[in-house]
């Protein structure tokens, strides 16, 4: 589905993402871990071609993103709030998401309906605007909003980040029927080693732009990546000693 | 402390991605700023001499301070629109260790020094030396030398408190217009003369200097009072953070006969209704409507048959020039989302075609009365508007592709006349000027009829070449919109 080829990027010559060869398969629910800088943001926002890359390819169901737009109808994806328009209100903005990607009302609220124990009564009909919502429930808001339109491809950076413990269950549970039942691949990126491993059939961890580790999730997984990162922990302060 | 202060002050200036992106603007900013120190040094210096000229059997010291009411007016005026207090840079420092007192009157301090407290002097210091020597006493020049700087003073504190009390507002400018337009009337029809009173007072002063404490008092009250607003507004609840509201939610279905642009139509219109800035760019449209009135009552212009062309252009083009110049920056918060979107660029840009141009005949069509003062005018008018329609919208919106800079819709629009004012207007003038030049160019050589047949032939050019304009335009958008994406995420 997606096929990263000899992708890098470098700002003032310094080379920020360099991944030689990845390939991402449908349906696959894939995790990006890796420290801050590490390259994750970059990686996704070469995906959705916000930045132009240095050299290299990246090629989402055999559209190269950075020469044609044909991807767009079949991806969607929540990076930041600043994807959320905050002078609508979350209906407005589901419906405006609806309407970009040929959904009509009554097909935005039958999704919408779905996640009503996800907004836990916080989004829908409250009369406000997003801007004015807590940063926890705007972010609820910008990922229903990426699942409109039954996209393929769903791309979600930092998902569990600001949400409170209840959402991040039922989030953690959306996220893996999407994958399993709907075949839809999901990629997200995360700090938290816990909840990707237990949303992710696969999880590549990045380490100052670069490919490090490329694992199977199983049940020793968690154990090997909290590991990985006590490592780089010890001889942080190695060094510094 | 106030060390420290200060270099955040100056990293805070030099190291804005505006500034060094915007050299040339700035560059343009001080010129305008040597223009006006030189007008004020003009009429410092020769200000003795017109009045005498002037009012021959009146003392010149004496008509000068009947001007200083309409100073002060004036200087409320220009004060509120372009001095804004930068209460927004203090949020980082609410929790370290230094003491709200002393932010506080860092801030305050640091608006003492503000150009416009220094303008002022460049007319009053030489006004005052040819007071000298014409014979003035010391003692009374520089008593009013004192008392015209603590005027300012009291100009500059007094404009933080009005901005206090109208940020709230939804048209922040309507209660300083309601006053100072009261006050201006009230004097200008002889009901209360304020402009004799100002004078008397500060001859007053100049003859016993006594008098003087009273201003003193009143500039140290009014910072104080300022202290006390600033102070209680510096927690993230009161002034750092925008108050919440309920939603107005209109019925904007009718947008739907546009098909496949309506869902970027409903945005805009949102966006313009929803946001104080744009609200108050909206109220503007008022003005531009009225521009006319400045001048055709006046027989002179109704003769200057190349302002008609200019007026028609500006009033009914206000809104083209000032939403177009922002595109697609209005949009720059969330810039990124829209192109990770499934949309069609030509559509989004569109969009915001077909508002221009209803703007532009809704303009025109509220300026019919017009005709009022000749037929002429009507007709100038019209072809103005073809001329908006066709080719100012396009220039519009292929210069926006050159727009680097972000809006922050959320912040209070008091904060946000500041470093756009200037520009505002300076872009707006090729936009005019040309078809002006035109205009009043071809009248002049050849003919009413001809000039106006001209711009409407260029517009109507410019709507026939409605397609593929816009695909070159939509075009130039794609080619810079890394560019763009990296400098909407940018905070200015």
């Amino acid at each position: 589905m997606i096929y990263t080829k000899d992708i890098s990027k470098s700002y003032n010559g310094v080379q920020v993402l360099k991944i030689d060869e990845l390939e991402i398969p449908k349906g696959q629910s894939f995790g990006l871990v890796g420290n801050n800088g590490a390259g994750k943001t970059t990686y996704f926002s070469l995906l959705l071609d916000l930045i132009n890359p240095s050299t290299g390819t990246i090629t989402n169901n055999s559209v190269v993103v950075s020469q044609s737009e044909d991807w767009k109808p079949f991806t969607s994806a929540f990076i930041d709030e600043t994807f959320l328009i905050g002078y609508l209100t979350p209906e407005e903005y589901f419906y405006f998401i609806g309407d970009l990607r040929g959904q009509n009302k009554a097909d935005v609220d039958r999704l919408t309906a779905k996640f009503e124990d996800f907004f836990n009564g916080e989004i829908i009909g409250k009369k406000k605007y997003l801007r004015d919502l807590s940063k926890g429930n705007q972010k609820k808001a910008g990922i229903v909003a990426a699942l409109i339109g039954n996209p393929d491809v769903i791309i979600l950076d930092e998902p569990f980040a600001n949400l409170d413990p209840t959402t991040q269950i039922r989030l953690k549970q959306i996220l893996k029927d999407l994958a399993e039942k709907q075949g839809v691949t999901v990629l997200v990126s995360s700090h938290d080693l816990m909840h990707v491993t237990d949303v992710c059939e696969r999880i590549v961890v990045l380490e100052k732009g670069e490919v490090v580790k490329d694992l199977e999730t199983n049940p020793t997984t968690l154990k090997e990546l909290e590991a990985h990162f006590a490592k780089s922990a010890v001889t942080v302060s190695e060094e510094e000693e | 402390m106030i060390k420290h202060f200060l270099s955040l002050e100056r990293k805070q200036y030099f190291r804005s991605s505006y500034w060094q992106k915007n050299i040339a603007l700035n560059i343009l900013l001080v010129f305008f700023a040597l223009y006006m120190i030189g007008i004020f040094v003009f009429f410092g210096v020769f200000m003795y001499k017109i009045l005498t000229k002037l009012f021959p059997e009146q003392d010149p010291f004496i008509v000068a301070n009947t001007f200083i009411f309409y100073w002060i007016i004036a200087e409320l005026f220009i004060r509120f629109f372009f001095q804004k207090l930068p209460v927004m840079s203090a949020k980082p420092l609410l929790t370290l260790p230094v003491k709200r007192s002393s932010i506080v009157n860092f801030i305050l301090g640091k608006s003492a020094l503000s150009f416009f407290n220094f303008l002022p002097l460049f007319l009053t210091v030489p006004f005052s030396v040819s007071l000298l020597n014409n014979g003035y006493s010391a003692s009374v020049v520089l008593t009013w030398l004192a008392t015209m700087v603590l005027i300012t003073f009291i100009a500059n504190f007094l404009n933080f408190i009005l901005e206090a009390f109208s940020a709230e507002l939804d048209i922040p400018f309507l209660p300083l217009l309601i006053v100072g337009g009261g006050l201006f009337a009230l004097n200008y029809f002889g009901i209360i003369s304020f402009s004799e009173i100002v004078s008397q007072g500060i001859l007053a002063i100049t003859e016993n200097p006594v008098y003087i404490l009273v201003l003193i008092a009143l500039l140290i009250g009014l910072y104080f009072y300022n202290f006390k607003l600033l102070k209680d507004k510096l927690y993230l609840d009161a002034s750092l953070q925008s108050k919440v509201k309920e939603v107005n939610a209109s019925d904007l279905s009718w947008t739907n006969r546009f098909g496949d642009i309506a869902p970027f139509m409903q945005l805009d219109l949102k966006l313009i209704w929803r946001n104080k800035r744009t609200k108050s760019m909206a109220f503007l449209m008022v003005i531009g409507l009225l521009y006319g009135l400045f001048f055709y009552p006046q027989p002179i212009y109704r003769d200057m048959t190349f302002m008609f062309a200019f007026i028609g252009i500006f009033s009914t083009g206000f809104f083209l020039i000032n939403f177009g110049q922002f595109i697609p920056a209005w949009d720059s918060g969330y810039y990124k989302m829209l192109m990770s979107q499934n949309i069609k660029y030509e559509q989004y840009l569109r969009s915001k075609w077909i508002l221009m141009t209803m703007s532009v005949v809704v303009m025109f069509v509220l300026g019919i009365p017009y005709v009022y003062f000749g037929y002429k005018i009507l007709i100038a008018h019209a072809a103005a508007a073809v001329y908006n329609i066709g080719v100012n919208t396009h220039v519009i919106m292929w210069g926006g592709s050159f727009n680097r800079k972000k809006i922050d819709l959320d912040k209070k629009a008091a904060f946000n006349y500041q470093g756009t004012g200037a520009v505002q207007w300076l872009i707006g003038i090729p936009l005019m000027l040309v078809p002006m030049a035109i205009f009043g160019l071809l009248d002049w050589l050849i003919g009413f009829e001809v000039a106006v047949a001209v711009l409407v032939l260029a517009g109507g050019l410019g709507i026939l070449l409605h397609k593929p304009l816009m695909k070159g335009i939509t075009q130039k958008y794609l080619d810079s919109k890394y560019k763009m994406i990296a400098a909407f995420g940018k905070d200015s």
